[in-house]
């Protein structure tokens, strides 16, 4: 009888167990809905606004006045200048940064500094690295408010991702890679660029698409740098008929990008412009979104076919 | 054992010409390493350089303004007449709409950490990691369009009488914005506790949830605290979603119903303007940088210690 009721007893309490357990379930699963539902909403959002501005004379078309004939011309060429300056900028800083703290260096005391810097760097707000860009590539070195500035700034901002991408996808290189290559009488630099770099060179590669997907969405630090806001007109032409073909002009041209648009018209009052920003900010995320994607993607391939 | 040349003595000095220690080629590895040690170097520099320009710039500016008046004034205004250069206007906005921010991200970040961690089937993890990662990427600029003409519109139906700047909608976002980054670090700390923990656990006749809330999370608390610390420094250090939706007047309250701009908000403002270079209001700017890099200095040491000191071993 005793036993009976002990039994029930225990019974209730496995059963409220369960029941938080089923709660806690149906919790979490909102949690997520959470973060996945308002993405939708935003996108949805922006679709019904932005989707019937996008338009072949979006794309090739200067701001202007009247928000009907604006365009994005002089942002997405802003962008891609500023991006191809800071990849060139950080990406080989970031990979040869990584290659050292992986394969170089010593157990000291630079070598901690650095690496706790490198993780401290990537909690500084991106804004601290406009003033730095402001400061220093604007008026001390007198750049201007450049897209040579622009690119730097953004290029010190992705560092820190560049450079632990190269550090993990090293590092999960077997030992016995380099083992087999010292044995063969490799040099330390000779085995780093036949087997290392190569090997590694998917997921370094995921790291800098992640990076500079961070980088086309940054606002802040370019707008601390003074970036104009209205630009009708397109940075010099890299290339040009006479000898030597190639000019750098282009390097300290004013600029304005993607995201600076946007923001210039999400502020002003008038619906029209928010249209446009609502059509900017779709381009900007299918970019971004299309970027990510692609690391995602690359990442999920070499796990998948990876087998040491 | 012979070696070879005794075989082929005329390949010999070919031979430790090739492979034997050559000075050129020694040289090489040197100078190749000492080229990446100053790329690994140059992450130093650009720390030094920050500190260096935001304090030798705010030392010129406190040459005009006492850090007292600074630290106490309640009002921030450089730009005008009458100007005033008290920070803590500034720094309400920012712990006001932070704080929302992290109301929202916290508590949805480590319900979707434990759910995604421990409860979800395989399947729902390789969606949601993705999608969630995805989230993380989408540039702040549109997470502050949807914050003011998406949020604040559908606030305002609820809560009659919000301005159309607010730090609550812009908080509101910047929290839903965080959640990816609090989610997924404090998952993965999740995911480091070793199976055999949760095993013993579930033999004591525990459910998921049990285990998950007295065995995981205490295990893995370092990690989820590092979370927890890296969404405050990026609601702290976040600029474009409080510049648009929060508005730009800065205004000392606590109340998330108003607007009021942040520091980083006070940064975009003036940047938008033309400044002198040299100017008063130009090394404003540098003194507002230098103390949100301050309070985001104080909460990476605050999580480095707490990594340390309840870092778990197994």
């Amino acid at each position: 009888m005793r036993d009976d009721k002990n039994l029930n007893e225990i019974r209730t309490i496995i059963a409220r167990h369960k029941l938080w357990d089923f709660v806690f379930m149906i919790v979490g699963i909102l949690a997520l809905m959470i973060a996945m539902l308002t993405f939708m909403a935003l996108f949805s959002h922006m679709l019904i606004d932005g989707l019937p501005r996008l338009s072949w004379d979006f794309f090739t078309s200067f701001p202007s006045r009247r928000p009907g004939s604006a365009g994005i011309l002089s942002a997405w060429v802003g962008t891609t200048l500023v991006m191809l300056v800071t990849a060139i900028a950080a990406v080989p800083m970031g990979i040869g940064a990584g290659i050292y703290l992986e394969e170089y260096a010593s157990k000291n005391l630079i070598t901690e500094i650095i690496e706790i810097n490198v993780t401290n760097l990537a909690g500084i707000p991106s804004i601290i690295y406009g003033l730095l860009a402001l400061g220093l590539f604007v008026h001390q070195f007198g750049f201007g408010q450049s897209i040579l500035s622009a690119g730097l700034a953004l290029a010190l901002l992705i560092l820190p991702v560049v450079i632990v991408a190269t550090r993990e996808a090293i590092r999960a290189i077997p030992l016995v890679i380099r083992e087999g290559a010292y044995a063969l009488g490799a040099t330390k630099w000779q085995t780093v660029s036949h087997h290392l770099l190569p090997y590694s060179a998917a997921g370094i590669l995921t790291g800098v698409i992640i990076g500079l997907a961070r980088a086309i969405g940054e606002t802040a630090p370019i707008i601390t740098i003074g970036a104009l806001t209205f630009i009708a007109f397109l940075p010099p032409s890299p290339i040009k008929d006479e000898f030597p073909y190639i000019s750098f002009e282009w390097l300290m041209a004013p600029f304005t990008v993607m995201p600076i648009q946007m923001f210039n018209w999400v502020s002003r009052p008038e619906e029209e412009f928010q249209v446009n920003a609502a059509a900017a900010g779709l381009v900007l995320v299918v970019m971004t979104l299309t970027m990510n994607g692609l690391a995602i993607y690359l990442r999920y391939r070499m796990r998948k076919n990876l087998k040491w | 054992m012979h070696p070879p040349q005794t075989v082929r003595p005329s390949t010999d000095a070919a031979h430790s010409r090739r492979l034997g220690y050559s000075y050129r080629r020694h040289l090489g590895e040197r100078f190749i390493e000492a080229i990446l040690f100053l790329m690994a170097f140059i992450s130093v520099v650009i720390t030094l350089a920050i500190v260096a320009m935001l304090v030798s710039e705010s030392l010129v500016f406190f040459e005009h303004v006492s850090l007292w008046d600074f630290l106490t004034d309640t009002q921030w205004t450089p730009l005008f007449d009458d100007a005033h250069y008290g920070i803590l206007p500034l720094v309400s906005g920012t712990v006001v709409s932070s704080a929302v921010a992290l109301l929202v991200a916290i508590p949805l970040g480590t319900i979707t950490a434990i759910y995604l961690s421990e409860f979800a089937p395989f399947a729902v993890r390789e969606i949601a990691k993705p999608f969630l990662e995805l989230l993380g990427g989408v540039p702040t600029v549109v997470y502050g369009y949807f914050a003011l003409l998406f949020v604040t519109p559908a606030l305002q139906k609820i809560i009659p009488g919000l301005p159309g700047f607010s730090l609550l909608s812009a908080g509101l976002v910047m929290g839903i914005m965080i959640i990816p980054y609090v989610s997924s670090m404090a998952e993965d700390a999740m995911r480091s506790v070793p199976m055999h923990l949760r095993e013993g656990s579930y033999a004591m006749g525990a459910t998921r949830f049990q285990t998950a809330l007295r065995v995981v999370m205490p295990a893995a608390f370092s990690g989820i605290a590092a979370a927890y610390i890296l969404g405050i420094s990026r609601a702290v250090g976040e600029t474009m979603v409080v510049a648009i939706a929060a508005g730009m007047q800065p205004n000392l309250t606590w109340n998330p119903l108003e607007p009021a701009a942040t520091i980083t908000a006070y940064i975009v403002q003036v940047s938008l303007g033309d400044l002198p270079h040299g100017s008063i209001g130009y090394q404003t700017i540098f003194a507002a940088g230098l103390t949100l890099l301050l309070m985001t200095l104080a909460f990476n040491i605050l999580g480095h210690v707490l990594r340390k000191r309840y870092r778990e071993i197994y």
